[in-house]
């Protein structure tokens, strides 16, 4: 196990925003979180991330410190760094040589195909570029854990799948176990192993669903029966969660 | 051609408010120390455009040293108030009464102050308390404008106050401090204009003291002179500081 919730519950001033909910996480599955907006989604990825503390309950983390890695929505790049010196800042912050922590950026960069694009600042960037620059300052310590939240929101659908086939293809070099937030139930089960799916607002667990096949998923999977039976269950879960 | 008719149209306006000014002079037989014709204003500018010159050298000069002093303070006040929470609501109130007093009404003090035979250092003081508000609002507001997922990132990394400040706040401070810098260099000159006429014909000799001196002598076109320079003074600065925070923030993001 890398990482599990027990019974949390999130208050805010507001009003409760999660739970009571439970989830774990074992090293190298990828697990999806599906829910309704509002349901507490990013919420729990910020106490897997250690970032927030629960009202009651339990966080367990086994990373270290460097060792958990969170993708924001938005590419959450410093546009006044260099897409190099932004990948590499995790790294810098632990206080790695700087040169060193240059080499490992560069590698990072060229893992998710943006090799020749060290030294470009994030507004000379694409939005699917920007997101791969974040996603190479993720994987730039080499984390247990890796955190995306509703990642590719942003983006245009060719540029979301490409992505989505890009992170399946980095998690088969390490298998970090990862943990994603998204609206679509399609990404979801492309991309996971595991789908969570969460009720409406304060989210609790409607439902999960392993996903079979291969993974990085072989061309044309979308197309397949499984792919179909899978999207299918979970948007019927995602619909009791709405009710519920 | 559009282009053209574009860059020509200011000039072309100029020109015939110009005209139509020197021909209503003429044909109403306006009193020149009332509202002498362009043509005087140009003779004026020519006779005297060394001394003109030399006045708006002595304007923004000293325009400039304030920017530089207000410049110095506000950043570093700033940086405190920023890093202390409870500071930044201590002096809050204050700055806005300060920034809300018009400088005209603290002239007289400032003068007192500095010395009636230190018209120059009064004028200095002047123009940097206006100069000071907007670098100051500027870096307090930059230092706290950062991307709060950035700041996501920094606590999930265990970053210290330090590393913090110098990588995160300092930075995202820099294009408020650009704005801050581009607002203040124009209040600047408002300011060391607005001290010379408080100081009268003390010492300082700017362009608010040839205005001064010009119209205690009816020398209506002279005021206009001077009026003129002020009025290209300000707009080559306005000019410079504008591409300052463009080049500024060019290399602050890279395009």
């Amino acid at each position: 196990m890398i990482a599990a919730l027990e019974s949390v519950e999130v208050d805010y001033p507001r009003g409760r925003a999660l739970g009571p909910f439970s989830l774990a996480i074992e090293a190298g599955e990828i697990v999806a979180l599906v829910g309704p907006s509002g349901c507490g989604k990013s919420t729990a990825m910020r106490l897997l991330a250690g970032l927030e503390a629960p009202s009651r309950g339990d966080v367990t983390r086994m990373p270290e410190r460097g060792e958990t890695a969170v993708v924001f929505q938005a590419p959450t790049l410093a546009p006044w760094l260099s897409a190099r010196a932004n990948a590499a800042l995790p790294l810098e912050l632990a206080g790695t040589r700087r040169a060193l922590a240059l080499t490992r950026a560069d590698r990072a960069l060229a893992r998710v195909g943006l090799a020749g694009a060290e030294t470009a600042r994030p507004a000379q960037l694409s939005g699917g570029m920007a997101m791969r620059v974040s996603l190479a300052r993720a994987l730039v310590t080499e984390p247990k854990l890796l955190l995306l939240d509703e990642p590719f929101a942003a983006l245009d659908e060719i540029t979301r799948r490409a992505l989505a086939d890009d992170v399946l293809n980095l998690w088969a070099d390490t298998r970090p176990a990862i943990a994603f937030v998204t609206h679509n139930v399609e990404e979801a089960v492309y991309m996971a192993t595991r789908v969570v799916v969460m009720t409406r607002g304060p989210g609790r667990i409607a439902g999960e669903i392993a996903v079979a096949g291969p993974l990085p998923r072989p061309p044309g999977f979308r197309t397949t029966g499984v792919f179909r039976h899978h999207v299918e269950a979970v948007s019927h879960l995602l619909a009791d969660g709405m009710v519920a | 051609m559009t282009r053209l008719a574009r860059a020509l149209a200011p000039f072309v306006l100029i020109a015939l408010l110009m005209a139509a000014w020197e021909v209503a002079c003429r044909a109403l037989a306006v009193p020149v120390y009332f509202l002498p014709p362009p043509s005087a204003v140009a003779q004026a500018l020519a006779g005297d455009w060394a001394g003109l010159l030399r006045s708006a050298w002595n304007t923004l000069s000293m325009a400039l040293v304030a920017l530089l002093v207000a410049s110095l303070l506000a950043q570093a006040l700033a940086l405190v108030v920023a890093l202390s929470p409870i500071l930044e609501r201590a002096v809050r109130p204050l700055a806005v009464v300060l920034q809300v007093t018009p400088v005209v009404a603290i002239a007289p003090l400032v003068l007192i102050w500095a010395g009636l035979d230190h018209a120059g250092r009064a004028i200095v003081g002047l123009a940097a308390v206006v100069a000071f508000f907007p670098i100051f609002s500027g870096a307090v507001t930059g230092l706290k404008a950062t991307d709060p997922d950035l700041e996501r990132l920094f606590d999930l990394y265990g970053a210290s106050p330090l590393q913090r400040l110098v990588r995160l706040r300092l930075p995202s401070a820099v294009p408020y401090l650009l704005e801050g810098h581009k607002v203040a260099a124009g209040l600047a000159v408002i300011g060391a204009v607005v001290a010379e006429f408080v100081a009268g014909s003390g010492g300082a000799q700017g362009l608010a003291w040839r205005i001064l001196e010009a119209g205690n002598r009816l020398q209506t076109a002279k005021m206009f002179a001077a009026l003129v320079v002020l009025g290209l003074l300000g707009a080559l600065l306005h000019a410079v500081l504008e591409a300052a925070e463009r080049v500024g923030l060019r290399w602050w993001r890279g395009r």
